[in-house]
């Protein structure tokens, strides 16, 4: 996951890019004719200290390697934010960034 | 509608028997600029280098969000990691290359007036190649394109300067380069000057026709269509393709010629490779 968290006035504006196959299960290899198993990102969340400041739910239809922009109130310069995504395989990744 | 059709009619035409015997590359250069100034008046001359995304604001916002993590990146760094491994017999890329290669992607293609044939940077990372004994890479996408990337990233805003020496094969060269161009083909009997030149701005289907001013700057790049980073010449195949024309061989004569040509449009242009297109 790449993120930039930045302050613009006061308010902190976000943007996440999840590398993510979001595979969505109904492809099929077309060598072995087998179905290329779902692994897509169901819930993105972004939180600053204890705070959930942004929630997605995402599904099959979301594209590869999600791109997402958001601003949330409350932060400021040098505070943390972290960002985790589960997916329906139950794989999980959190990743911190600094607000610049 | 029928006003335009009849302009850009008039306007092939007369670019087409613009000159006796071969073309005048200037004029054609400077016809290409007048014509697209006057299309796209907010257009400054350097911003045709961002093609579709100079003449379409809801597209340029997309593309500049995708640019904050830009998908050519890591093929870049990938490209940088081939450029730099020397091969087996103790030379590198460098030894080919102007300034080691550096910042030099500006001024291809070049016309080689010893073999008469135009130099792609592409057909050049090849000659260097099996001049040094390896094998010659597969053109289009992978391991050459990523050193064809690379070597755009270094010379990022130079301003493109492809010549053409006073040789009439050269001249030959961009002529045959231009009659492709502007020559309908396949069986959609449709040109590249029918989307870029004569609709230029349009939608044709869910694409905005980018202007062939500039076009050439920010190859190679990454489509999102390829899911990967591929020349310019792969993308003339795949347009070929799309008007059901059979493509040219990758770095065929043809494209050469045709890529010299585009390219020399271009002159005068930043160069912004690689670049993101969807």
């Amino acid at each position: 996951m790449k993120i930039k968290a930045k302050m613009k006035k006061d308010m902190a504006v976000v943007k996440v890019l999840a590398k993510h196959p979001m595979e969505t299960g109904l492809r099929k290899d077309k060598k072995t004719d087998k179905v290329i198993p779902a692994k897509f990102i169901k819930e993105l969340v972004c939180t600053h200290g204890d705070k959930v400041v942004f929630h997605a739910d995402f599904g099959r239809a979301v594209s590869k390697n999600p791109y997402v922009s958001f601003s949330f109130a409350g932060a400021q310069k040098g505070d943390t934010i972290a960002m985790t995504w589960t997916d329906n395989t139950n794989e999980t990744l959190t990743v911190e960034a600094p607000v610049k | 509608m029928k006003g335009l059709t009849c302009l850009s009619a008039t306007l092939l035409g007369s670019l087409l028997v613009s000159a006796p015997g071969y073309a005048d590359p200037q004029s054609d250069q400077d016809e290409i600029r007048t014509f697209f100034q006057k299309r796209f008046p907010k257009v400054e001359l350097a911003g045709f280098a961002d093609g579709a995304y100079a003449i379409n604001e809801n597209a340029r916002s997309q593309w500049l969000e995708i640019e904050e993590f830009p998908p050519y990146e890591d093929a870049v760094d990938e490209g940088q990691e081939y450029f730099e491994t020397p091969f087996a017999n103790g030379k590198s890329y460098a030894d080919c290359f102007p300034n080691g290669g550096i910042g030099i992607k500006q001024d291809y293609p070049k016309f080689d007036t010893d073999s008469g044939e135009v130099i792609t940077i592409e057909y050049a990372i090849n000659q260097c190649r099996t001049s040094n004994g390896e094998e010659a890479l597969p053109y289009g996408q992978g391991e050459l394109a990523y050193v064809s990337a690379y070597m755009a990233s270094t010379s990022r805003d130079n301003i493109i300067n492809v010549i053409i020496p006073d040789d009439e094969r050269a001249l030959a060269a961009y002529d045959a380069g231009k009659r492709m161009f502007y020559e309908r083909k396949g069986q959609l009997n449709m040109a590249c000057a029918t989307c870029h030149i004569s609709i230029a701005g349009s939608q044709l289907r869910a694409e905005i026709t980018s202007p062939a001013l500039g076009h050439t700057t920010h190859f190679p790049a990454f489509r999102f269509a390829w899911d990967d980073i591929g020349t310019l010449q792969k993308r003339y195949a795949g347009c070929n393709t799309q008007v059901r024309a059979k493509p040219f061989a990758l770095q065929s004569e043809q494209y050469r010629n045709l890529e010299y040509f585009h390219t020399y449009m271009a002159n005068g242009l930043p160069l912004n490779g690689p670049g993101s297109r969807k």
